[in-house]
């Protein structure tokens, strides 16, 4: 602790950071918390739309993007023990692999949608105005949902972008690890959020 | 914070968190094939929780960090639960 007299101007405190960093992802709950509600409230009044229009989805690249983006967990986890132990190259090596993993994630929804809009399924299409309310309001919340979603993984691939550069420039060390960790921090939330999603949305028998 | 306090998680637990994570999901995969009319989404929720918790605590290391921050995530989300539950008591309950 002595030695951080040193530089006046520099405040640090990796504790109220992580703490910042943690009240802005309860906003983030509460947001797709709303949404959950939204979606059980019309599940709960169109059981069976719901039921059937969840069969359009397609099971297989939801797993696949499900096991994409939890190994990419792991991998930003393990970029902050690189860290921690000094081992820089492996912070970035971990790092551009969770980038990488987003960046395949995000490819898979471009084609899991554009395969939905191929048949004529987005929101305000003329096919799904022929259909039911409930089906309506599935393929609704759901383009909204996992839309928002895969916003969410681009502004994490921005953050993790930013901690990449920093800690390759040294700003970002051993010694002053929190933007890592807070980007850590959101990129497991974005899992977290799709730890729901893939369920509700792709698994409904 | 005094500096003993940071802990370090290490590859290999990361890897065991990783791989519960997948069989917990391949899981939910099997058991929603199979028709069990409403418990498919009890047990598919419950196992999504379950790995939720995995995540806050071992990834996002709610488990190894100051307490605050444990405290602070099981109040929101108990928050988050009342206002689930005041609200399926208005829609189970309307005529």
């Amino acid at each position: 602790m002595e030695q951080q007299h040193v530089a006046h101007t520099d405040h640090f405190d990796p504790v109220a950071s992580k703490l910042g960093m943690w009240l802005f992802i309860f906003t983030e709950i509460l947001l797709f918390g709303g949404l959950f509600i939204v979606y059980s409230v019309y599940r709960y009044k169109h059981p069976v739309e719901f039921h059937l229009a969840a069969e359009e989805l397609d099971v297989t690249i939801g797993l696949i993007n499900t096991i994409i983006l939890l190994i990419s967990s792991m991998t930003v986890a393990m970029s902050i023990t690189a860290l921690q132990l000094g081992n820089k190259k492996l912070t970035l090596i971990l790092l551009g692999t969770t980038g990488l993993l987003a960046l395949v994630f995000l490819v898979n929804k471009y084609f899991e949608w554009g395969a939905k809009i191929h048949h004529d399924i987005y929101p305000g299409s003329e096919f799904l105005l022929s259909l039911s309310k409930g089906d309506m309001l599935f393929f609704g919340l759901y383009f909204f949902m996992t839309g928002l979603h895969a916003l969410h993984i681009i502004a994490g691939l921005a953050l993790l972008g930013v901690a990449f550069f920093k800690v390759k420039n040294g700003s970002v060390n051993k010694d002053r690890i929190s933007l890592l960790e807070n980007g850590g921090l959101y990129w497991h939330l974005v899992d977290l959020i799709w730890i729901f999603l893939f369920p509700l949305f792709y698994l409904i028998h | 914070m005094s500096e003993h306090k940071n802990h370090i998680s290490s590859y290999k637990s990361q890897i065991v968190v990783l791989l519960t994570l997948i069989v917990l999901t391949v899981l939910t995969v099997t058991i929603t094939s199979v028709h069990l009319g409403p418990f498919n989404t009890a047990a598919a929720m419950l196992i999504a929780s379950v790995k939720a918790t995995i995540v806050l605590l071992y990834f996002m290391h709610l488990k190894f960090d100051e307490k605050i921050y444990r405290f602070m995530v099981t109040l929101v989300l108990a928050i988050y639960a009342v206002v689930i539950i005041i609200t399926f008591f208005d829609y189970l309950y309307r005529p």
